[in-house]
């Protein structure tokens, strides 16, 4: 019943005239499908070293004349099949992407939703801070708190916990831009009367706000969030790139672009060029579906 | 305009503190800059003296007021990792950073305007479609991976433009130039480029759809109806009107152009000072995080500050909107 509501819908009745929309949508698909699944799909476990044999290394992709058919895409420098290695690091690049979405969005939200239903100084403060970060770009203000985490912590405490300060680095460069949308949609919500009416029958401003303003103010925000996905896949490659992203032994596709890049001049391009496209397949499929989303559920462009 | 200007400078201000308040914090709780100074072997008496002499025995107020009188003098300290001051390190590589950034933007701003301009105007024809589906992949790609794939493509399999590097420099003073070798024109091909190309894209379509909008407006039609020429429409009257969005996202694509230079810099081991500020951030090195910091603030609030009063000189809805705001 619900299935046939979904296909009987307006939204899906624009993805499907969308042809572009619909082959992203497989893209990305494939690529979520294939990092979550990865430790029971991927041919290789490239992180047991006990399979791992050095006799395999620089092997060229399986296409190539002495290539290996049981490792399509090659190995690197140490023996792991690429493909392997990309899954994994699909895994790690997608999951590091969602949770920094997540946290910049409840951050955002809830931080929207106070200034813009509290009003006054509080919402002065709070969109000032906005505003000076929506100065910097957001790559800088990731590299600037993962660098203080860095050098706040010791070096093996940091090594354990480095995934949550990537994710943490990431999500808290991107909230002003759902705090400020939030905010101008609270901003019309608040004077609404089913929120005088929530207001004379004493509810709480908490209440009133988390049960009755924020379920209307949220539309906009999943397609700030899809579009963000791709924005902080690519900031997470960029810091695991730049070698102050996730540890070495949780290889991204950032970290294993950067493995890669070492090996290009001795022209084992496949290390670094195979990680590279699977990221910008990824991104690109994610952004022409957040593309589409906008597009589909504004009313006016219907 | 004399107020504009003051009221602008006056906004900047708390940004600037703040940055500045950042960056103290962090010479003040992360790290034990006695203990790297002092090494293995002390006595307390030592330790205790030189805990006075840094002032850390002092309040938090007075450390602050000196640490921002120290920075606006251009004082940091010494780099925990180089043991040289922190100024004369960013000093040597500020123009490696400064000419990168400048041909970039340079490429952003001149190829970004004129191929917006042209998918604007012929927005039918294949090299128009051709362009803007570039440009959806180029937003894509991250800039690192750019730079990768032209190395490998220029440098590897063409062997046409170095990988690494600025090539042979020339000093002028205690600038060191790129621009005058051939070698050193060579290297900065590459970088700039990969370091535009996220920019260009933006502004070729930014240009692109405000084209569009200004060239369904009445004026365009009546600029026609006047018997004006193509290129007076177009350049006179449409692209001129086009130009306040444009400013806005340029000026703030340069201090893009800034924060990206670390990625570039990384990819063609550029010596300036994204290489620099990376380094410190993999070795936890404060004194030169927080000088970078406070100079990157320094770039951005200014660069802010001059697009606000472009807008201002662009704009003359601008000062007609205060004028009457006043007048009432």
């Amino acid at each position: 019943m619900a299935l046939a509501r979904l296909l009987d819908s307006d939204l899906f009745w624009s993805f499907r005239r969308s042809p572009v929309t619909v082959l992203s949508a497989l893209v990305a698909l494939v690529c979520v499908l294939g990092a979550a699944l990865a430790p029971w799909i991927a041919p290789h476990n490239p992180f047991d070293l006990a399979s791992l044999n050095l006799g395999d290394a620089f092997k060229p992709p399986a296409w190539d004349e002495i290539g290996e058919a049981s490792y399509p895409l090659g190995t690197d420098d140490q023996g792991r099949d690429m493909l392997s290695a990309i899954m994994y690091g699909a895994r790690i690049s997608l999951l590091v992407g969602v949770c920094a979405v997540l946290f910049s969005t409840l951050l955002g939200v809830t931080i929207g939703l106070v200034a813009g239903y509290l009003g006054g100084s509080v919402d002065g403060l709070l969109m000032r801070i906005a505003d000076i970060q929506l100065t910097f770009p957001s790559i800088l203000i990731a590299l600037l708190v993962d660098g203080i985490v860095r050098a706040a912590l010791p070096r093996e405490a940091h090594d354990q916990i480095a995934l949550f300060v990537v994710i943490f680095a990431i999500g808290i460069s991107a909230w002003p831009q759902f705090a400020r949308t939030v905010r101008s949609s609270t901003l019309v919500e608040r004077n609404k009367e089913y929120v005088l009416a929530a207001r004379v029958i004493g509810l709480s401003p908490l209440h009133i706000m988390a049960t009755h303003v924020l379920p209307n103010v949220l539309g906009p925000v999943l397609v700030i969030a899809t579009l963000n996905l791709g924005n902080a896949i690519i900031t997470e490659a960029t810091l695991s790139f730049l070698g102050v992203g996730v540890p070495p032994t949780h290889p991204s596709l950032g970290t294993l672009i950067r493995i890669g890049n070492d090996f290009l001049f001795s022209g084992e391009w496949w290390i670094t060029i195979f990680p590279g496209a699977a990221l910008v397949a990824m991104v690109l499929s994610v952004n022409l579906l957040g593309d589409w989303l906008r597009d589909a559920l504004n009313p006016k462009l219907r | 305009m004399f107020a504009f200007i003051v009221s602008r400078v006056l906004q900047a201000v708390p940004v600037m503190l703040a940055v500045a308040l950042i960056s103290f914090a962090m010479f003040a709780y992360v790290g034990d800059p006695v203990a790297i100074m002092l090494g293995q072997d002390f006595t307390e008496a030592q330790r205790a003296a030189l805990v006075s002499d840094l002032g850390l025995d002092q309040p938090f107020f007075v450390q602050f007021l000196r640490f921002i009188g120290n920075a606006a003098q251009g004082e940091f300290g010494l780099s925990y990792r180089l043991s040289r001051p922190v100024a004369e390190l960013i000093g040597e590589r500020a123009p490696a950073t400064l000419e990168l950034a400048f041909c970039a933007a340079i490429i952003a701003l001149v190829a970004g305007v004129a191929m917006g301009v042209y998918t604007g105007l012929y927005r039918n024809s294949w090299l128009s479609r051709l362009l803007l589906t570039v440009s959806l992949i180029g937003v894509s790609l991250p800039p690192f991976l750019v730079g990768i794939l032209l190395i490998l493509v220029f440098s590897v399999w063409l062997g046409w433009l170095p990988s690494f590097g600025r090539g042979e420099v020339v000093q002028l003073g205690w600038w060191s130039t790129g621009f005058l070798t051939w070698s050193g024109i060579k290297a900065l091909i590459l970088p700039s480029v990969t370091l535009g190309l996220f920019q260009l894209t933006l502004i070729m379509r930014l240009v692109r759809a405000e084209m569009l909008e200004v060239l369904r407006t009445d004026y365009i039609k009546f600029a026609r109806a006047r018997g004006l020429g193509n290129r007076a429409v177009h350049f006179g009257h449409a692209l001129r009107n086009t130009l306040v969005p444009v400013i806005t996202i340029a000026g703030l694509q340069l201090g893009g152009i800034i924060a990206f230079a670390i990625v570039t810099e990384t990819v063609f081991q550029w010596p300036g000072m994204g290489l620099l500020f990376i380094q410190s951030v993999s070795a936890a090195d404060i004194p030169v995080m927080a000088a970078y910091l406070v100079l990157i603030a320094l770039v951005f609030v200014t660069i802010n500050l001059v697009v606000d009063l472009l807008y201002y000189a662009v704009d003359p809805r601008l000062r007609i909107g205060r004028a009457v705001a006043r007048g009432r």
